[in-house]
């Protein structure tokens, strides 16, 4: 009896590995925790991308349920998301771009706003404007703070401009209802 | 002379391309302390975009924006900690490559020794279940032998 014990250990180890090894066939490794959740939105000064002379603060998230959704015209799953957007738009969501380029690096000389703001008005006009506004990331300073590692992002913002929801990757039916919806439904109900 | 004119553009070829390594090098440093700083921390963040790769290695923008925030903040005298500090805050403990030690992690460092402590114990146990194989009659027996030898 004692011996049947004995053998059971390492069948039991093995099992254990297997459940461990199995469930971690479906994790993803991109997905971490951001530390900004249920923080202030940092502090920023940034302006407008089609408007230059007018600036925005963290305060304009103030009083209205946002997402922040950080995007580009160069970025291939952006413009994949960007008629999803729309139809959240037009189910009355306020959504605010985030927008930087890839090209504006400032170690590699500058491309100039004008350009940048026709390659955007041609992409909004080809695939629909979901955007009450863009934020013009100019240095990429403000998605260094809120811990962007790319595009597409979307941030979920309460009425008291705080963070409740970060997602990397693209905006589908299958991500908004199972990780917005909830917290979203709940935010605007408050 | 045609030996000295192959000596000759050899040379201006080494010359050449130290200049070229020079200004890929866009980072300067007055003090060689930052300059060894800033090439430890960049082997030792992790990019967030290409996992396996740290920003030193990386070309994806967001490492080069790292890059750049890492040079700009030990510009303003950070040390080593503040500036792993400041990348923490914004990519979590993620960007460093050395996890921290909590109740999740700790099992990293546990579960070795552990293993080395079970497997110890196992040993022992196994090795003193063998002892009374020999029994006081059997070393008699061998006792005797030894003497009839003599």
């Amino acid at each position: 009896m004692k011996k049947i014990a004995v053998y059971l250990i390492p069948l039991g180890l093995f099992l254990g590995l297997i459940v461990f090894l199995y469930q971690g066939l479906f994790s993803n490794p991109r997905e971490h925790q951001s530390t900004l959740l249920q923080q202030p939105m940092p502090e920023f000064v940034l302006p407008d991308l089609m408007n230059i002379e007018k600036t925005y603060t963290q305060d304009v998230f103030l009083g209205e349920v946002t997402l922040l959704n950080v995007w580009g015209v160069w970025c291939v799953t952006c413009a994949i998301e960007l008629p999803y957007l729309k139809q959240l738009q037009g189910e009355g969501k306020h959504i605010v771009g985030l927008y930087f380029d890839q090209d504006m690096d400032p170690d590699f000389g500058i491309k100039t706003v004008a350009r940048v703001q026709q390659e955007v008005t041609d992409k909004l006009s080809q695939l629909g404007n979901p955007y009450a506004y863009n934020i013009f990331d100019v240095k990429r300073d403000l998605s260094m703070d809120l811990g962007v590692t790319g595009a597409p992002e979307t941030y979920l913002i309460d009425r008291q401009g705080k963070i409740r929801l970060h997602h990397i990757g693209d905006i589908n039916p299958r991500v908004w209802n199972n990780k917005f919806a909830p917290i979203y439904d709940e935010l605007v109900a408050q | 002379m045609n030996r000295l004119i192959t000596t000759f553009a050899v040379v201006l070829l080494g010359v050449l391309s130290s200049q070229v390594t020079a200004t890929e090098d866009k980072f300067h440093f007055e003090s060689p302390e930052k300059n060894a700083l800033f090439i430890e921390l960049t082997k030792e963040l992790r990019c967030p975009k290409c996992q396996n790769q740290n920003i030193a290695d990386s070309d994806a923008m967001i490492a080069v924006d790292l890059k750049r925030k890492v040079y700009e903040l030990l510009q303003k005298d950070y040390d080593k900690a503040q500036v792993i500090d400041f990348m923490k805050q914004r990519y979590g403990d993620f960007v460093y490559y050395q996890p921290p030690v909590n109740p999740m992690t700790i099992w990293l460092w546990l579960l070795p020794v552990l293993f080395i402590f079970i497997a110890l114990a196992g040993i022992i146990m196994s090795r003193k279940r063998q002892v009374p194989e020999i029994n006081q009659e059997q070393l008699d027996k061998a006792q005797a032998i030894l003497e009839r030898e003599e």
